[in-house]
């Protein structure tokens, strides 16, 4: 026990602290330029606030960057999540709009289970092209982007698919225990992939295929078997974002439902740390990520600035963190800061190495 | 044959990089028209004497001398710009081009700033006639062996008017035919009066090709010789180096009855396993609580023998049984199944997952055969993690510190302990103790003759013949891709005798069968 | 000692190897319009190729800039977005009065602006090139809604000319002059890729980046070059654009990189790099358009088949990579 302890302590001593301290002045900036911006109040048994907004609307991203990590921590990546959000969703919506009784739990939950399905199924597609096929992840991933978009609007049939179900909107909407649904669903959610990956010991098994494949392969570990399941769990979590999007506003949209989701989930996980060739993942990090591109969101539309404008300042934080990250970067930031630079280094022609 | 005056001359060259020092005062010459081997095993510095030459490392002390005045080259570009060019063991061409675009790549022919295919197309053809060599050069160098891909290479380096041709171990992937192919074009240069140095593991074709031979060790010139007044044992010697009085110094293991050890089914057999390309078929028996030495040079498929039986490469001939069953080796995993481990010896790419923790590194082999949903529990976990890390002193000993921060000495330990932990009963330990220190080594060398004496069948390979024959029940020799000798270690069995057969190659002191 | 023992080691069966993605694109293409010819009698009518052209002339712009990159094994995920900030920048521009030949130059300096600083972020600090064009997706987005929330009119005479002017024949077939700078820029290209150092070290990037550095290529250079290279394209695209659609919108071409991407990968161009042709990539994007143009033509489908069909030609044309075997590396 003191062991896991000592453990979590060496995790947020350095793992967490930027993407902590980010979110922390972000607030902060946020608190000065409008103060009431932290405030929430009990409204209805309800809380509200945009503190509680922000968390809301993070959820859905939380859950496809919940499966992101999984799928970059194995060395890839997958492009098709935001795809999976509208065709899960289309499909719940769908089946939910042709019952008599829209508001039959019964029926919702059917729905649910059908979107649930066909995400499997796209899951295992993506998980074969990579794993047994041997195509390069971001090619395989990119197959079911391009089409994917496609199905979700056969599945509409180009139209935007409303509905008007009580039950399917909690999804999105409700409240429980004075939370948002969402929230707790993403965290359930979270928890149920942390358990998943760390009690059993397929995260290890992740991290060391991501980390050093052909290490891992002479261990015995027979790499296509867990990568196959991460390219499956990123599609299930892909497609209980859908049904929380599409519940938002109690409708489906083929065209745009999770549109560019798959690009912020991605940049999530970058900014929580885990390193977009592999290895070592850090979900912790991927949620304080995902709240970290929702508050920015959040402050840009509280500024009346356009959402797409947005995109500006995503831009400079995605080149931010990426740089961070960059250990050529570092290098050249290092090394101008230590000694005064005699010649100027020559062209990287080959990577010293020193005999062993 | 040679002229009196040498095109390239080394004097004094020193090389140090952190913590090693890779060329201490090696002087080195090279004379126009003759093939000069250069000689010794991993980390006796060829590779950094190469570097420093082509001017890919700096050096720290001494001169080069090129057609008599004195040159330090600022990378290969220059190097081959100045008519020293190199080609490397890994043919560093692009497969997707053609033939004459390898050649001339960067390069070209040009008229007004387009490239000039067909001149371009003549002039590949003309230099590779030059070679003897009929290809076409407008297709795509994939599509020609990886000996025509090397040969290609050669056209390249030449093709500047190359007064200096640097073939770094041109020939490890390529069959004898290929082998003999490159070797008459390399001869044809010679004659033209193209200054050859040649890297190779291969004693055979040092004999066959090369005029000079210089040997290093240990970053130290052991000395130059004509080929022809250096018998085969004399420069194994000079390579692998006798250090007999060190061996002397050492309790050696008390030899154990081998007869009795093979009684019995033999825990492993293979009969005829091989794979082209890597090793020749072999047939190996190796019995419980049996230490076997795989001794030979590097290169000589030591570790192909190795990867074979663990089922990392997949063996294209042979039979593989294990108790008297005949079973299939095909994937580590099958391998580690049937209880075999193998500690590889490159550490960096095929053993350690560096950012994991010392305990994630042990526990990997013994949690990938029990499969991801049978975690094994966090007690046992300890339990076992702690008990190897005091076993084999394992510093720092804290069970979460990435793997990374570990010495090489340490990232060994608990690689060791990963199959430890996985209790094999064939242990396949490929080099084990290179690159730790001394103390560290004594460890491991007394920790496989306890396994062993608790009935672990350990197949050892080890550069060093000392640490082979203190540790071994039976030597197996391998040179040249082949398994040349199996020979029982008794009394009559020194350094000497496995020097020997390295060298010769005979089949004369076969014990087993 | 003859050379007649030399020929070994050609066991491999070579000539059409890396030319049958290729031909399967144009045997595809041909199928197409077979289908279309067959099934509809106004396909036969000449008019429906030129469209494919028109329709199309912008796509195939900015994919012959994406096939550079591909080549290299990089990927440019910006260029739908550089399109849209070059049309609105123009859009804008004009609006503010400027003259079209100042408007002309600044709209097609600012795409390879972007893209020489994209490749300079992949080379110098070796990010990968996926996040590298991301960022430069969201920043070039971006500008366009801050440039303006919504679409602006293009008045400009040479804006208009562009646009209206016809070239045929006595038929009455045309095409508009924006296709004729598309295939002025195609044959550019292939000049380019075939005939010069740069093109040639394009390539041997894409084959393979080790070897290209050891054999003295200038490796970060031809990187870099290849973005700009694209971001230049981009921003021809976005001009030919502007002159279809006569305004700037700040989200038109969203999603316009995976079509561009679809384009150059069925036109036969690996994207592990090394190996394909601007040629290719014009029957890549013929084939898009003609798909495109089947649909409509068929009035039962809808749009969204487009799509749909897009992504089943991709998977197979990865799957034929893969069975030829380009790999090389």
């Amino acid at each position: 026990m003191t062991d896991t302890r000592s453990r979590y302590r060496a995790v947020t001593g350095h793992q967490l602290f930027w993407p902590v301290a980010v979110l922390v002045v972000m607030l902060a900036a946020n608190t000065i330029y409008r103060p009431g911006f932290l405030s929430v109040e009990v409204n209805n048994g309800h809380l509200y606030g945009t503190p509680i907004d922000i968390l809301r609307l993070s959820a859905p991203l939380i859950l496809v960057a919940l499966g992101m990590t999984v799928v970059i921590s194995t060395g890839g990546i997958d492009l098709s999540v935001g795809s999976m959000v509208a065709i899960s969703g289309a499909t719940a919506c769908l089946y939910i709009s042709e019952q008599p009784d829209q508001n039959s739990l019964p029926a919702v939950l059917t729905g649910l289970a059908m979107g649930l399905g066909i995400a499997l199924v796209l899951g295992a597609w993506n998980g074969v092209l990579v794993a047994v096929i041997g195509i390069q992840p971001i090619i395989a991933t990119l197959i079911l982007m391009v089409a994917g978009r496609g199905l979700a609007q056969l599945i509409t049939e180009g139209q935007i698919i409303t509905i008007n179900s009580g039950p399917y909107r909690a999804i999105g909407l409700g409240h429980v225990l004075t939370l948002p649904l969402a929230i707790l669903i993403a965290l359930a959610a979270a928890l149920l992939v942390a358990a998943f990956t760390r009690w059993t010991a397929l995260g290890m098994i992740i991290e060391s295929v991501g980390g050093n494949a052909e290490a891992s392969r002479l261990a015995g570990i027979r790499s296509g078997r867990v990568v196959f399941l991460a390219y499956v769990l990123s599609a299930v979590c892909a497609a209980v974002a859908g049904f929380m999007i599409t519940a938002n506003v109690s409708s489906a949209d083929g065209n745009a439902a999770g549109l560019w989701v798959e690009l912020d989930a991605i940049l999530a996980v970058v900014i929580g740390g885990t390193a977009l060739a592999g290895g070592r993942f850090h979900l912790s990090g991927t949620i304080l990520g995902a709240l970290i591109i929702q508050t920015l969101t959040t402050s840009v539309y509280a500024m009346n600035i356009s959402p797409q404008t947005a995109l500006l300042f995503k831009a400079v934080v995605v080149i931010a963190v990426c740089l961070i990250q960059a250990p050529a970067f570092r290098a050249r930031i290092t090394r101008q800061r230590r000694a005064a630079p005699t010649s100027p280094p020559t062209p990287a022609r080959e990577k010293e190495e020193v005999p062993a | 044959m040679t002229d009196s005056r040498p095109v390239l001359t080394m004097t004094g060259i020193s090389k140090s990089f952190p913590g090693v020092r890779a060329l201490h005062d090696v002087h080195f010459r090279l004379f126009p028209g003759e093939v000069h081997a250069l000689m010794g095993e991993n980390g006796a510095g060829k590779s950094t004497l190469i570097k420093v030459l082509t001017g890919v490392y700096d050096t720290d002390g001494g001169t080069v001398t090129l057609g008599g005045t004195e040159v330090s080259f600022a990378g290969p570009m220059q190097a081959t710009g100045a008519g020293v060019s190199t080609v490397y063991q890994e043919v560093n061409l692009c497969t997707n081009l053609s033939v004459a675009e390898n050649i001339f790549i960067g390069r070209e022919p040009r008229r007004l700033g387009a490239v000039r295919w067909g001149e371009m197309r003549r002039r590949a053809r003309a230099l590779l006639s030059r070679l003897d060599l009929d290809l076409d050069v407008s297709a795509p160098l994939g599509s020609y062996s990886l000996a025509i891909q090397q040969m290609v290479a050669i056209a390249r380096a030449i093709d500047v008017q190359a007064r200096v041709l640097i073939l770094d171990e041109p020939t490890s992937s390529l069959d004898a035919d290929e082998v003999a192919q490159l070797f008459r074009i390399m001869r044809q240069l010679r004659d033209e009066g193209i200054a050859i140095l040649f890297v190779t593991h291969f004693l055979d074709q040092v004999y066959a090709i090369a005029d000079r031979i210089t040997v290093l060790r240990n970053g130290q010139l052991v000395g130059e010789y004509p080929t022809a007044e250096l018998p085969q044992l004399t420069l194994v010697e000079k390579m692998i180096g006798k250090e007999l009085d060190i061996l002397e110094g050492i309790d050696e293991q008390p030899k154990r009855d081998v007869a009795a050890l093979e009684k019995g089914t033999p825990l492993v057999a293979v009969s005829d396993l091989g794979r082209s390309g890597a090793v020749e078929p072999f047939s190996l028996a190796i019995h419980a609580g049996e230490v076997v030495g795989l001794a030979g040079l590097l290169g000589s498929g030591r570790t192909e023998v190795a990867r074979l039986l663990f089922g990392a490469d997949r063996a294209d001939r042979g039979e593989i049984a294990m108790d008297g069953q005949p079973t299939g080796l095909s994937t580590p995993a099958r391998a580690i199944e049937r209880g075999i481990g193998f500690c590889s010896e490159n550490r960096r790419a095929e053993g350690i997952v560096a950012e994991l923790s010392v305990r994630e590194n042990m526990l990997l082999a013994m949690q990938a055969a029990r499969g991801w949903l049978r975690p094994i529990p966090r007690r046992r976990q300890d339990e076992l993690v702690e008990k190897y890390i005091t076993a084999l002193q394992i510093r720092p000993a804290d069970p979460e510190a990435p793997v990374r921060n570990l010495s090489g000495g340490n990232q060994q330990k608990v690689l060791l302990a990963r199959w430890l932990i996985t209790e094999p009963r064939l242990l396949i330990l490929d080099e084990p103790t290179r690159g730790i220190d001394i103390g560290a080594k004594t460890e491991l060398q007394k920790l496989v003759a306890q396994l062993s004496d608790g009935g672990m069948a350990v197949l050892f390979i080890s550069a060093e013949l000392e640490e082979v024959l203190r540790l071994s029940h039976k030597v197996v020799v391998m040179r040249d891709r082949r398994m040349v000798a199996h020979l029982a270690n008794d009394d009559s069995l020194d350094a000497d005798r496995v020097m020997q057969t390295i060298a010769s190659g005979s089949h004369r002191e076969e014990v087993n069968r | 000692m003859s050379s007649t023992s030399l020929t070994l080691g050609r066991a491999k069966l070579r000539l059409p190897r890396r030319q049958v993605p290729v031909l399967a694109t144009l045997v595809l293409l041909l199928v197409m319009y077979g289908i279309g010819v067959s099934q509809y009698r106004a396909f036969s009518n000449v008019q429906v190729v030129f469209n494919v052209f028109i329709d199309n002339g912008f796509l195939l712009v900015v994919a012959v800039g994406m096939t550079f990159v591909i080549l290299t094994g990089g990927i440019d995920l910006s260029v739908g977005s550089v399109v849209a900030m070059t049309a609105m920048v123009s859009a804008s521009l004009l609006q503010q009065g400027l003259p079209a030949q100042v408007v002309l130059v600044v709209a097609l300096l600012i795409g390879p602006l972007l893209g020489f600083l994209m490749g300079c972020a992949i080379h110098f600090f070796e990010i990968q090139p996926f996040i590298v064009t991301l960022a430069g997706m969201f920043f070039a987005r971006g500008m366009c809604t801050f440039i303006s929330g919504s679409s602006i009119p293009i008045t400009d005479g040479f804006w208009t000319t562009m646009s209206q002017q016809r070239i045929g024949d006595p038929q009455g077939n045309f095409v508009s002059i924006s296709v004729l700078i598309a295939f002025a820029v195609v044959i550019v290209a292939a000049w380019t890729l075939a005939y010069t150092r740069l093109g040639r070290n394009v390539y041997a990037v894409g084959g393979n980046p080790q070897s290209a550095l050891l054999m003295g290529l200038p490796v970060g250079r031809t990187r870099i070059a290849v973005y700009t290279i694209s971001g230049l394209c981009s921003a021809i695209g976005g001009i030919l654009l502007s002159f279809y659609t006569l305004s700037g919108a700040p989200l038109i071409a969203v999603g316009m990189e995976l079509d561009v991407i679809a384009a150059v990968v069925i036109g036969g161009t690996v994207l592990t790099g090394g190996s394909g042709y601007v040629f290719g990539t014009v029957l890549g994007v013929l084939a898009l358009g003609v798909i495109q143009t089947l649909i409509t033509f068929d009035g039962s489908l809808n749009s969204w088949w487009t799509r749909i069909v897009i992504g089943g030609l991709l998977f197979a044309f990865i799957l034929l990579q893969r069975l030829v075997g380009i790999r090389y590396k």
